[in-house]
């Protein structure tokens, strides 16, 4: 038994909605009448609901995923000077100076390259509600929060009497690692912190001040990276950075 | 990140991305639809890219995967249609993102296809390289679950027969989207819809199509 040849096309559009309402009236109707249309229907149905079945349809792998972002910050990037090109001293200073410089360059392009990291970071952190996965003002409550979780323990302070109250804690990932970001609020302005253990043998770069409208600010203390993060400017988010440094255990 | 060789990146390299013809339907040659902008996104603009696009990196990759029939070169088509997509955003005049974005993937697909095709101009060589999947040890213990099934019928029809059934069943995208996406008239579309779901009626067994 089969659908009668003129009602064919009718039927894949009734099952797409693709039919106005007097064409799907009908349609429906007669397939109330016509075994033929009815079967057929059903096998259109039954096909339908198979391929929706889940495991069918393929999904993204994680790390194109992550390739995909990560390519698509680099693009997001402002093209950068070519360093080289206003070195020309490093020209005539012989190998070992152009050496030198070309070791400045590639800390400099992986800084930079993080600064960007740090910004989406914050942007994420600010419009996707996810801000903080621990939300409290207490910082015996954040801190113990980080333990396991992490394998370093960041200094948790409550800076609400300098007007910079605290609203949580938050995992996150930068820079091939999970770090440790500590939320603040300043007036109606978020203040991200990201966290995670030094490196030996990188020599710190202070970093640029400012990305976009964003500030960042750098510090290290105790072996510990820190990273500050705002849309405050960037005088506001030093003035962050002394209280913050001022007031972590010695 | 940027570190990975694409194993056929010299294809999609050959030609700088403004000046690539794609292959529309009927053999009529489109420009692509997104316009290399000088100008990077501001900070607005990607974030406005990420929340609209890269959340359908799922579909486009099962676009990608059901046209071209692998899995290491779907990646790939993905990654080169995200970051045309990226350049390309200012192009993206609203609408349905997904038609946006699958006319992309689609035009990288031709890109490859027709490079590919190039290179082996002999339709029986060009079947011999025509990559296929390997089946990982899961897909092996599994020996062709359902959902496996499904997938080969699928992957087994005829390429516009292919794609059509992929962005109506998987997608839901209307018979207008998928019209605009793949170059053809609608009616071509109705057409190609209902002869790919004759086959796949065909191919797979009646008591498979019973839910």
């Amino acid at each position: 038994m089969s659908a009668c040849p003129d009602k064919e096309a009718l039927l894949h559009g009734l099952l797409d909605g693709e039919l106005d309402a007097a064409n799907a009236q009908a349609c429906e109707a007669h397939l109330k009448t016509c075994a033929g249309c009815a079967q057929a229907f059903g096998e259109l149905q039954a096909l339908s609901a198979r391929l929706a079945t889940p495991g069918v349809a393929f999904r993204a792998p994680p790390e194109l995923r992550r390739r995909i972002e990560g390519a698509i910050a680099a693009e997001a990037r402002p093209p950068r000077r070519r360093l080289w090109a206003a070195a020309p001293w490093a020209l005539s200073a012989g190998f070992a100076a152009l050496a030198a410089s070309m070791a400045v360059v590639s800390i400099e392009t992986q800084t930079l390259t993080l600064a960007d990291q740090l910004v989406s970071s914050h942007v994420r952190s600010t419009l996707a509600s996810h801000l903080v996965d621990v939300q409290t003002s207490d910082r015996h409550v954040v801190k113990p929060w980080f333990n396991g979780k992490i394998d370093f323990a960041p200094p948790v302070l409550e800076l609400a009497d300098a007007g910079y109250p605290l609203v949580g804690g938050r995992l996150d990932y930068l820079d091939n690692r999970t770090v440790a970001a500590l939320v603040y609020r300043r007036n109606r302005h978020v203040i991200n912190v990201f966290i995670w253990p030094s490196q030996p043998g990188l020599t710190s770069w202070p970093g640029p001040t400012g990305r976009g409208g964003y500030s960042v600010a750098h510090w290290r203390s105790r072996g510990l990276e820190f990273w500050a993060v705002s849309d405050i400017d960037a005088g506001d988010l030093q003035n962050f950075r002394k209280t913050f440094e001022a007031r972590a255990p010695a | 990140m940027t570190g990975r060789i694409l194993p056929f990146a010299p294809l999609l390299a050959a030609r700088p991305a403004e000046s690539r013809p794609v292959l529309g339907g009927f053999g009529r040659v489109r420009r692509p639809t997104v316009a290399a902008d000088a100008a990077p996104l501001d900070p607005r603009e990607a974030e406005q890219f990420r929340r609209l696009i890269l959340p359908l990196m799922d579909g486009a990759y099962n676009f990608a995967r059901f046209l071209c029939r692998d899995a290491s070169v779907a990646e790939d088509l993905v990654q080169d249609a995200f970051l045309r997509a990226f350049r390309g955003f200012r192009g993206f005049r609203g609408g349905e993102p997904r038609a946006w974005l699958f006319a992309i993937v689609r035009s990288s697909y031709a890109t490859w296809a027709q490079r590919r095709d190039e290179v082996h101009p002999d339709p029986e060589a060009a079947l011999q390289a025509t990559p296929s999947d390997d089946p990982s040890p899961e897909a092996a213990l599994v020996r062709q679950s359902e959902a496996e099934t499904l997938r080969a019928a699928i992957m087994a029809l005829p390429e516009p027969f292919r794609e059509t059934l992929v962005l109506r069943e998987f997608e839901e995208l209307s018979y207008r989207e998928i019209a605009a996406i793949t170059a053809a008239p609608i009616g071509t579309v109705m057409s190609r819809l209902a002869r790919a779901r004759a086959m796949l009626r065909v191919a797979l067994p009646l008591e498979d199509l019973r839910p």
